[in-house]
């Protein structure tokens, strides 16, 4: 008779448990559903202003011919994408050929004064700079969630209601955090 | 696995409902004796609670109308500025919480604050001065660190302990206008005794309680949660440095006089407006409202 209490309090406790970690799975991974959809709304407010963009400066720059082809790459390379792994290349590829175009910009004295551009260069810098945060973001609730789904014993509950690990956002070769610096007082690029 | 700052935002809520807790009983003392002055104690109850339930829901829903006011800040927009703008909206995406509403003070003094009662009622006010003064991953730093005062509820505590604060000070000051003019109105008679009498309790007890209630905004307005937003905000941003940059620019640019420079305010600054009326930083550890600006960069510097 005793036992069946012992057996019944056991299951209840592991019928809790499996409650609790089930909850706290969903929850992270809309958190990381979240942080990228972040990242996409981000993206796609860069991207469609690269058109913008390219217009503007074109007049300018006839000699930078090669810049703003690669800004149109960039445009297309992500309008191609469709898994984690290209996006990210595409937004590093979005990322270069901005700050290339700032940098090369600091030659251009009418570019610069051209109301414009200068509205675009704020806009782009402080998207780029959300870009940043966002990836930030995404690759620690995707750490949080990816440990949870590897980690005894929620691991067998991940498996259970199949659960699975995510890709991070990568950026290669930098840590998370060194967004490009664009400077808005007009200085040196760093 | 507990997240420390869990247990943190749970501190703030205890410590704001010990803080009304102590007001309200404040406030029934004060409602006794004026009772007693008027002639019913229970009256006087009745309204001290009445009033003390008004103050209460309007330091609750509009804490940060109120101190917005107080510091003289506007709310700007998106349009109006763009570059602060962004860079708030980054660090909301960084920290995964809703957007604050953005307010400006036009004044030279570099400062920041945050009020509101959660992360979905909540302001961040900068001044023009440190707008000016900072670059990009400074000011990042700076608002990280609102940011993280919004996220640990600290601003909670701090907005309502502003608006009850003052209201003390208030009727501190009422009741000695009252015995002032009490005392010239019936200086000839007897009658007025009894109850200059109990004017004097009231103003006793005024004045034996500010001072511990100050002493209590401190308490609230710990400086331990400091160096916890510092380490929050670090964690928002990445990069510490932003942060310590910011305050060592920020800290010897507080000037006396300066139009932000308000006592009840003073724990709401990211730096104490107060810093440039004190003459050395001797006295400033002890009763300050702050840790040591120096102290919050070696320890933001260590990280």
């Amino acid at each position: 008779m005793e036992s069946t209490y012992i057996l019944a309090a056991v299951l209840l406790l592991v019928a809790l448990f499996i409650i609790y970690s089930y909850n706290r799975l969903v929850s992270m991974r809309n958190m990381a559903d979240k942080a990228y959809s972040n990242i996409d709304t981000l993206l796609q407010k860069r991207f469609d202003l690269v058109p913008n963009l390219v217009n503007t400066v074109k007049g300018y720059m006839e000699h930078e011919r090669e810049v703003l082809e690669s800004l149109t790459r960039a445009r297309s390379e992500w309008l191609n994408a469709s898994s984690i792994k290209e996006n990210a290349g595409a937004d590093q590829t979005g990322e270069k050929a901005i700050k290339t175009l700032f940098a090369v910009a600091e030659n251009y004295p009418d570019l610069k004064a051209n109301q414009n551009f200068m509205m675009l260069q704020e806009e782009l810098a402080g998207i780029e700079n959300k870009i940043a945060y966002a990836r930030q973001r995404y690759n620690r609730t995707v750490m949080a969630l990816n440990t949870m789904i590897q980690r005894f014993p929620t691991n067998l509950i991940a498996r259970l209601f199949n659960f699975e690990t995510r890709e991070y956002f990568a950026v290669e070769s930098e840590r998370a955090r060194s967004a490009p610096e664009i400077n808005l007082q007009g200085g040196e690029e760093k | 696995m507990m997240d420390p700052i869990y247990g943190r935002i749970a501190a703030n809520k205890r410590r704001t409902f010990f803080l009304f807790f102590l007001y309200a009983l404040l406030f029934g003392a004060i409602g006794y004796f004026i009772g007693i002055y008027i002639g019913d104690p229970v009256v006087g109850i009745i309204m001290a609670g009445i009033i003390f339930v008004v103050l209460f829901l309007v330091s609750y829903y509009s804490g940060q109308n109120v101190v917005t006011k107080m510091a003289g800040a506007r709310e700007v927009s998106k349009q109006e500025e763009p570059y602060l703008y962004n860079t708030v909206e980054a660090l909301s995406i960084a920290s995964g919480k809703p957007m604050p509403k953005i307010y400006i003070i036009e004044t030279e003094v570099p400062n920041a604050f945050a009020a509101g009662r959660n992360p979905d009622n909540a302001i961040i006010a900068v001044t023009r001065g440190l707008m000016n003064r900072l670059d990009r991953q400074e000011l990042e730093g700076v608002i990280a660190h609102e940011m993280a005062h919004i996220n640990n509820y600290d601003v909670l505590l701090a907005t309502v302990a502003i608006v009850l604060a003052g209201t003390i000070v208030f009727v501190s000051v009422i009741a000695r206008r009252m015995m002032l003019f009490g005392g010239m109105g019936r200086g000839g008679g007897r009658r007025g005794g009894q109850g200059q009498i109990i004017m004097l309790l009231i103003l006793l007890i005024v004045a034996i309680l500010a001072p511990i209630f100050a002493q209590l905004l401190k308490f609230a307005i710990s400086r331990q949660r400091e160096y916890l937003a510092d380490a929050t905000a670090a964690n928002f941003t990445g990069y510490p440095e932003g942060l310590a940059s910011a305050l060592e620019k920020i800290t010897d640019q507080q000037v006396k006089n300066s139009p932000i420079e308000n006592r009840a305010l003073e724990g709401l600054y990211i730096v104490n407006p107060s810093l440039g009326a004190r003459s050395g930083s001797r006295q400033s550890a002890l009763f300050s409202t702050h840790p040591p600006a120096e102290e919050r960069i070696k320890r933001l510097r260590a990280m």
